[in-house]
């Protein structure tokens, strides 16, 4: 093996690594949802909208190995991380009520789901975001040594 | 197709079957939880008073849980009324109200004052047919219900006064407390003869109800 295959190949496992946390935080997102029945949030939503997108790009690049798209990538997992942490700030009363943006719909602070009795969902999705955007980054890293 | 391509789809074809056999699981185990509350409180599904189409005496009683602003409903009424037709003496329909709709309420309690005119089901299915008049999800305007249900011969005065009545409060209020009880949070939901549907459609429903013919007066 080249030099140069064996550092595409590290960038393409970070990649790799990143693309099953997306898959992963998706399937939970749209089992909570579609199958428990759970109707996301207001701020659950723009998660959504910063995740999903994450399978497909990330996907589609993995198979066309293209690890260029970790920027792409970056772009959202940060937007997501952001909207994540907020919303982790407000469910744990760290911001006050007046400043959550839940108005119709249900209520952002309202408890869905408890694993070991502190990780709550958008604790789980701050996780996710930024494992994704560390192991993105650690993906550009790596291709950035050719 | 190299092996890091075989890797990618491997994994998402294996993610798509755990998803898969997850939710299968996690309705089974919503399905089973369902029946056992049904079946600890059959009490509770039929009820005496509650609108009943086709005799009391039929031996196989659909109830059915019933927003009359729900489109579902709407969907489901002829088909309903069908299977009490077509089976006549055997099968009966409850109308149990489920009113999760903005200003069903209202419609609710409209559609009993109906009832002491004994117009009820007329008044029903007036409404259900010019349902997008009045039920719209994000506007109701429910006092379009009044010149439908006038067209059917409702003594729409009468029927003002009736609504405010305590007996029909108390109906809708119990209701909503069996609702509650028998955790029922989508409309229409059915029970047959205590049962639930295994899975929501047309064709368990048929089945359930022809099953529970079956065993109550033998093979047909």
């Amino acid at each position: 093996m080249t030099k140069n295959q064996a550092v595409f190949d590290r960038a393409w496992r970070y990649l790799l690594a990143a693309w099953l946390v997306a898959l992963a935080s998706t399937a939970s997102a749209v089992f909570i949802g579609e199958v428990m029945g759970q109707a996301p949030c207001v701020l659950c939503w723009y998660q959504r909208i910063a995740m999903f997108p994450l399978v497909l790009l990330l996907g589609i690049a993995l198979l066309r190995s293209e690890t260029g798209v970790a920027i792409y990538g970056i772009a959202l997992s940060a937007l997501g991380q952001a909207v994540a942490l907020y919303h982790t700030l407000l469910y744990w009363h760290w911001i006050p009520e007046s400043l959550a943006p839940c108005g119709q719909g249900p209520s952002c602070r309202q408890q869905v789901l408890n694993l070991f009795g502190y990780l709550d969902l958008p604790m789980l999705s701050l996780i996710a975001f930024t494992l994704i955007t560390v192991l993105l980054v650690m993906s550009m890293k790596a291709s950035g040594h050719e | 197709m190299n092996k890091k391509q075989i890797t990618v789809v491997a994994i998402a074809l294996v993610a798509a079957a755990l998803f898969g056999i997850g939710a299968g699981l996690y309705q089974q185990r919503v399905n089973d939880q369902q029946a056992l509350t049904a079946n600890n409180n059959l009490a509770l599904i039929t009820r005496a008073d509650a609108p009943t189409f086709g005799p009391t005496t039929a031996k196989v009683s659909i109830v059915e849980f019933f927003d009359p602003a729900c489109e579902t409903c709407r969907a489901f009424y002829p088909m309903v009324k069908a299977f009490v037709k077509d089976n006549p003496g055997r099968v009966k329909a409850v109308i149990r109200y489920a009113p999760l709709h903005a200003g069903s309420d209202q419609v609710v309690k409209a559609l009993e004052a109906a009832r002491l005119q004994n117009l009820y089901w007329s008044a029903l299915e007036a409404l259900l047919e010019r349902q997008h008049l009045w039920a719209s999800h994000s506007n109701p305007d429910i006092g379009q219900i009044w010149p439908l249900m006038q067209a059917v011969g409702v003594d729409i005065e009468q029927a003002k006064k009736d609504m405010m009545s305590p007996e029909i409060d108390k109906l809708l209020q119990r209701d909503l407390r069996d609702l509650a009880t028998l955790n029922v949070t989508k409309t229409p939901t059915f029970f047959v003869n205590g049962k639930p549907l295994p899975t929501f459609g047309y064709e368990p429903l048929r089945k359930l109800v022809e099953q529970e013919i079956g065993l109550q007066y033998g093979q047909p």
